[in-house]
């Protein structure tokens, strides 16, 4: 029997099988190239979310793999079936907008019940499925005629979510649904929406130009800029591993610096001073000329005695509270670098303070300049 | 609040100061500005109406207005004999038969103008106003000598050795054409601005959540382009019951319309208070129609603003 066969059995050593490949994506507007060659496989039931700033391209991106616009060049591939001139109503794929496209006319369940009167499916099994779909997004059943244009930002975001899901699509594309929503309630959404996704199953592909709503919620992340994907990973390799200087300052605040070598074959600072002890690159380049970034929260301000692979001397401008964590600004020369402290640790007065920097050699990045 | 006030009444008098006064007795700023227009409006808009109200209670063939009341006017209208309920009969057909077309005809190119003819839909929208410079009696000569026996059509058609165009000229059917023609950018402006109102993110989103388009069209893009498309509809049927040159000129006054009667009546028959009276119950209906179908459009439950 070819069910039974060892073939057809999940290999639980691999890993998940992709469920859309793009290959050599291209797509131009007249001369200009939106987006310029993207290789990507994305698993089944996998969170993606392509990060990128705006005009990185993200958005046409998501357009070609929802169907609204057609690549110039390359292929998508759904199921290893080819998918580049199937029209977005025949795709099992859905896209949740950025303005989210709420049909004004429509209440909040004729809405929802949009996909399944497509379908054909009758008045009262419609009501059933919507009223199910409510209730998955959190949204009151009293909810159900309610005019769509009288519900808050936040209950919106879950009608397009519903309905969306009403489709019953294999793949969610989101378009920065979350970009027009204060902070607090996107805070709670993206944690809403990352249950969401264990609930569902669903392969979930985002957009954001935010790094931090991906952190929260992806299995993955692909940085995007100037229409190509610079790093695809985990959070954890994003945020640990940054491939370049752009994936680096876009991940967040950064100290950096530019070192040179020195005529001994030791690195000094060009911009601050010093001779610092450095890993080399990632990339595994030889280099004689180096940019070096540390984050925040791996700087220390050194006690006496206290010692670390590399240090830097400033006086403290200003200090940031950031809830649990306090910023410090410190100047070393010209050179602003910025230190995070855990608030038990906080100094006692800060201001004009002279303090030592330091910090370990493997907590800092060398990459190329 | 109100029981303060109440039991105060001296404390309240006493907080108006004499400039407050003065403001009350004079107009407001406001109502001063307005005063010329409110002036104008009022000899030149509401003087007439008051004049043909007048009318239409005087003596009937006389100029006796506002001397004299009697309802003998109506009476006529409303006399069965009277022959005055074909013209309204054929002013109202009429009027709905080119509402009906115009829908059909102004549609696609509203659609058009939106979604397909891009960067030439300013010059394509220039075109369907031009015919507005130039005189409506002058553009149905136009078609009368189009139409006309050895006219344009009849006359290419026999000089190319063919029978020759069919006999329209002066028939109820050329009439109904003349009113399609000439109120086509009355119908086709109010529905573009209304399908421009249908936000191309979600025609996108229907499409992507499977529908078809025929299914968009029906659930998506005509319900929300119903208000410009019902105001249109609206304008045109206001318009179209009040013609009388595409009767008169391109109909051969073959038939009456209602527009054309209460015209003999103050020429021809030189009985203004029976054409006043007529007047004034055609302006009625029209009046009421129009109030009704306003009551019943709301367009911003329909714009999905409330």
């Amino acid at each position: 029997m070819l069910l039974t066969s060892p073939a057809a059995l999940p290999d639980p050593a691999s890993p998940p099988k992709p469920i859309l490949q793009l290959v050599g994506l291209r797509k131009s507007f007249g001369g200009f190239d939106a987006v310029q060659g993207i290789d990507l496989d994305v698993r089944e039931g996998e969170f993606l979310t392509i990060v990128g700033p705006s005009g990185s391209g993200k958005t046409t991106l998501l357009r070609m793999l929802a169907g609204m616009d057609t690549p110039s060049e390359g292929n998508i591939t759904l199921h290893g079936e080819l998918i580049n001139d199937v029209p977005p109503n025949r795709r099992p794929t859905c896209l949740v907008f950025q303005s989210l496209a709420l049909f004004p006319h429509k209440s909040v369940g004729e809405n929802i019940a949009f996909p399944l009167k497509v379908k054909g499916v009758d008045a009262a099994a419609r009501k059933a499925r919507a009223l199910e779909l409510m209730r998955v997004v959190r949204l009151p059943e009293s909810y159900f005629d309610k005019n769509v244009m009288k519900c808050s930002g936040g209950e919106r975001q879950r009608v397009a979510l519903a309905r969306a899901l009403a489709y019953d699509p294999e793949v969610l594309f989101f378009d920065e649904p979350l970009s027009a929503i204060d902070y607090k309630l996107k805070k709670t959404l993206e944690k809403e929406l990352k249950d969401l996704h264990r609930e569902t199953g669903k392969t979930f592909i985002y957009i954001t130009h935010s790094l931090e709503e991906a952190m929260v919620m992806s299995d993955r992340i692909g940085v995007m800029r100037a229409g190509r994907l610079v790093q695809v990973g985990t959070p954890e390799e994003i945020y640990g591993a940054p491939v370049d200087r752009f994936v680096c300052e876009f991940v967040g605040e950064v100290n950096t610096f530019q070192v040179k070598r020195g005529p001994d074959g030791a690195w000094n600072g060009t911009d601050v001073p010093g001779t610092f002890t450095l890993q080399p690159p990632a990339s595994g380049a030889v280099l004689d000329e180096a940019f070096v970034v540390v984050r925040p929260e791996f700087m220390r301000i050194l006690a006496p005695g206290e010692s670390a692979d590399n240090r830097l001397e400033g006086v403290v401008y200003n200090e940031y509270s950031l809830g649990s964590r306090i910023q410090y600004q410190v100047r070393v020369g010209a050179k602003v670098m910025l230190v995070e402290l855990s608030r038990g640790r906080a100094l006692p007065s800060s201001a004009d303070r002279r303090v030592t920097l330091g910090w370990d050699a493997a907590d800092a990045f060398t990459l190329e300049s | 609040m109100a029981d303060l006030a109440i039991a105060h009444p001296e404390r309240q008098a006493a907080a108006e100061s004499p400039a407050q006064l003065r403001q009350d007795r004079l107009l407001s700023v406001g109502a001063r500005c307005a005063l010329p227009v409110a002036l104008l409006l009022g000899i030149g808009f509401l003087a007439p109406l008051v004049a043909i109200l007048g009318y239409a209670f005087a003596t009937p063939r006389s100029f006796d207005v506002f001397s004299s009341f009697t309802l003998a006017n109506f009476a006529t209208l409303f006399d069965p004999a009277n022959t005055v309920w074909l013209s309204f009969f054929w002013s109202c057909g009429l009027a709905l038969f080119t509402v009906a077309i115009l829908a059909v005809v102004a549609y696609p190119i509203a659609y058009g103008l939106n979604m397909v003819f891009g960067r030439w839909s300013a010059l394509i929208s220039v075109l369907f106003v031009f015919p507005l410079f130039v005189s409506e009696n002058v553009r149905l000569y136009g078609w009368v000598l189009f139409y006309i026996r050895n006219g344009v059509l009849d006359g290419s058609l026999k000089w190319l050795g063919l029978p020759g165009g069919p006999e329209v000229l002066y028939t109820p059917g050329i009439t109904l054409f003349g009113m399609v023609y000439t109120y086509l950018p009355f119908m086709l402006f109010p529905m573009t601005l209304g399908l421009a109102l249908v936000p191309r993110d979600l025609v996108d989103a229907a499409r992507d959540l499977g529908a078809g388009r025929l299914f968009i069209w029906r659930e998506i893009e005509l319900p929300l382009a119903m208000p410009g498309i019902l105001i249109g509809m609206l304008l045109t049927f206001v318009l179209a019951i009040g013609a009388t040159a595409e009767a008169k000129i391109l109909g051969g006054q073959s038939i009456i319309v209602i527009s054309h009667d209460i015209e003999i009546a103050f020429t021809y028959s030189q009985n203004w208070p029976l054409g006043s009276a007529l007047a004034v119950v055609v302006t009625f209906f029209i009046g009421a129609l129009t109030l009704f179908a306003l009551s019943k459009l709301d367009l911003d439950r329909m714009l999905g603003k409330r």
